[in-house]
């Protein structure tokens, strides 16, 4: 394997695998910095891989190449409505978010399984989806010489439009009327509330959005990675994205930044039985990688990561 | 206002959390065409209705109890464990090793011997993620979820490496003195896996209720997680206490995970995933809301709905998926304890037609961060 070849192989390999991360952490990030804790986002994804997959296999033939991005988009919205759960229950039940959360990831397989086996007679796992997100050449970008070819060829394009949404949210967040009042409540709702912002409104907006996006990363994730649907599509990608979110201390382009370097350091595992030198290397030095490296970069750069003053704590409008 | 939940006491929560999840599973099974009666009727003889299904929901609790003890300890200390599932499997890894290194010795040296090694290697797992949190700040979510996957991978890869027979995907199978289930318990319970490990389990958990409650570390953990900067100004040392509360969840952690290689395996396999001991520990201890002597029943609770739904799909076309659908609707009641009190509160004294929303008197119990 040729220079170019490998550069090709582990960037597209790291954009295909942080592509879901980056879309599930920065829905993360919009619900807590809101102040509600999201641990719940390995359910919300699982929700939205199981409704990408059902829609891209039951309504394939209708919808033809256009599928599975409606199949995104489905993912989004199965993950707003399970993500109600998290809001109503933290937001207005004053449960605690941890609480909240776990039920979310304990409720989302046996449910999502449940329905698979109600609409595919008894079946717990679904069949390969005939329409997934293929890889794409990106058309003019990839005739750049070298770079073009290393980048644009064969490539994601959902993480690219993840890194577009990325910086889209850093812009919302930081320089909107919308962005500024959804931080307030979650730095110091009783301020936000005394100025007149809805502390509710913007807390469910927050974890709303976590659910569309939540949803549309298992969506990616199942369209992209695994092709069906079962008890094993989403395994950890959630916990992988909170990591990423507090590993990009509760910021869009940091959260984005540490998805891409999981998808990398996941890349290491594909690639390195192709590289000479490392290939004579045990393969759970691969495998383990991205979980040290992680941990020796938290533990040694990044420190304490401090998230929003109220995240995890309950606002109760006074009368 | 703003505040921080607090863990309930109490027996009505639960109850009613049982009744409403059980009534949640009964809508959603309505809703899909099967039969909720007859289907909860086999739950519960499949998990009450003959001396093996007991011995199994016996044996499905006991390794809970230890690893919902440890989410408790670390959660009452403010730090969330993630890494109950990784902690367990270092913990079985460890048992199962001892007890094979050693397989001459007598039943008195080699079960205290395994626990103890087992003990000693979630500490040290879960002790590396407490580490680095109270000397680097490093925050725990994201090492004890990076230290899971690890412990998974290498364990795999050191019983793949050194403890494989043949080809197979498994350990040879421990000595007969270190094994925790006898043929005596067998004849018991029918050839049930129930197996002595319980003893441990329910010791710890009067152990850990004593730790909490009448010890200085127990008020110390507690204190800190209340409030570091408040444990600090009152002369406790926040970084030391997070590291014997690490150091602890660990422990118990590795003690589960020791029950799982000393008494229902009695050897290790290459693990496909976390062991469900893990996350299922921590649902446990939701579901009790951190208190010790709730942890035994949630367990006990836990492992009936687990071992009785399995007999749900024997005897009807029901996916068994539909307890985990009614267990995790339980936690979320008691997690969503407050609007369970607030009707009850309503129920009891039927609201009179004021113009301020009357303040529910579950408010009271909540704990006040800022005013």
């Amino acid at each position: 394997m040729n220079l170019d070849t490998l550069l090709l192989t582990v960037i597209s390999t790291s954009l295909v695998y942080s592509a879901p991360l980056i879309f599930t952490a920065l829905g993360g990030t919009f619900s807590e910095r809101s102040g509600i804790v999201n641990v719940g986002l390995e359910g919300i994804m699982v929700m939205g891989a199981f409704g990408s997959v059902v829609f891209n296999l039951k309504m394939g033939d209708t919808f033809g190449a256009l599928t599975p991005w409606l199949g995104l988009l489905v993912g989004g919205a199965i993950g707003v409505l399970f993500s109600c759960i998290h809001a109503v229950a933290t937001i207005n039940w004053r449960t605690d978010h941890i609480i909240s959360g776990t039920v979310l990831n304990l409720m989302a397989p046996a449910l999502a399984v449940y329905l698979t086996k109600l609409i595919f007679d008894g079946r717990g796992q679904t069949d390969i989806l005939q329409h997934p997100l293929a890889t794409v050449t990106i058309p003019g970008l990839s005739a750049i010489p070298f770079i073009g070819h290393i980048f644009f060829t064969n490539t994601s394009l959902l993480a690219y439009l993840g890194i577009g949404v990325a910086i889209l949210s850093w812009w919302v967040l930081k320089y909107t009327k919308f962005g500024l009042r959804l931080r307030s409540v979650g730095e110091h709702p009783e301020a936000a509330d005394s100025l007149g912002i809805s502390v509710y409104k913007y807390r469910y907006i927050g974890v709303l959005l976590s659910g569309f996006l939540g949803g549309i990363g298992g969506a990616v994730m199942a369209q992209s990675i695994t092709l069906n649907f079962s008890a094993t599509t989403i395994v950890g990608q959630g916990f992988m994205s909170l990591a990423a979110l507090v590993f990009g201390k509760w910021h869009p382009i940091g959260a984005m930044g540490a998805a891409i370097f999981f998808g990398f350091a996941q890349s290491l595992a594909i690639i390195g039985k192709y590289v000479p030198v490392i290939a004579s290397v045990p393969d759970v030095w691969f495998t383990i990688a991205p979980y040290l490296i992680t941990i020796i970069v938290v533990v040694l750069f990044i420190g304490r990561s401090k998230a929003p003053a109220a995240d995890g704590t309950t606002f109760i409008k006074s009368h | 206002m703003r505040i921080k939940n607090t863990w309930i006491s109490g027996l009505g929560i639960p109850l009613t959390s049982i009744f409403l999840g059980l009534l949640v599973g009964a809508i959603i099974m309505l809703l899909s065409g099967f039969d909720p009666i007859s289907n909860y009727v086999n739950m519960f003889t499949g998990a009450l209705g003959s001396a093996n299904a007991i011995g199994e929901v016996l044996r499905s609790a006991t390794p809970l109890m230890l690893t919902a003890l440890g989410f408790a300890v670390a959660n009452y200390a403010g730090f969330f464990n993630i890494g109950l599932a990784g902690q367990a499997l270092v913990g079985w890894l460890a048992s199962v090793a001892f007890a094979n290194a050693f397989p001459g010795l007598p039943s008195i040296l080699i079960i205290p011997g395994a626990l103890i090694v087992a003990a000693l290697a979630g500490a040290f797992w879960s002790g590396l993620a407490g580490y680095f949190r109270a000397y680097f700040g490093a925050n725990e979510v994201i090492t004890t979820i990076m230290l899971n996957y690890i412990a998974l991978y290498a364990t795999n890869a050191i019983v793949k490496a050194y403890m494989t027979v043949g080809d197979g995907d498994y350990s040879k199978m421990i000595p007969k003195a270190a094994r925790l289930r006898t043929p005596f318990l067998e004849q018991l319970t029918q050839n049930s896996t129930f197996h002595y490990g319980i003893i441990l389990s329910v010791l710890a958990v009067f152990f850990i209720a004593w730790l909490l409650k009448k010890t200085t570390l127990g008020f110390e953990i507690r204190a800190v997680g209340m409030s570091e900067d408040a444990s600090r100004y009152a002369g406790m040392s926040p970084k030391r206490t997070i590291m014997a509360s690490m150091l602890i969840s660990g422990a118990l952690c590795g003690l589960g995970g020791a029950m799982e290689g000393l008494g229902n395996f009695q050897n290790i396999i290459v693990n496909t995933a976390l062991p469900s001991i893990g996350f299922d520990g921590m649902s446990v201890a939701l579901l009790a809301a951190g208190s010790p002597i709730g942890i035994l029943f949630a367990a006990l609770l836990f492992g009936t709905l687990s071992i009785g739904g399995l007999n749900i799909s024997i005897a009807a076309t029901t996916p068994p998926e539909i307890t985990s659908i009614v267990v995790a609707s339980i936690i979320f009641f008691v997690g969503a304890n407050y609007i369970i009190r607030y009707w009850f509160a309503k129920l009891r004294k039927p609201a009179k037609p004021t113009a301020s929303t009357p303040v529910p008197p579950a408010a009271t119990d909540t704990k006040e961060v800022h005013s």
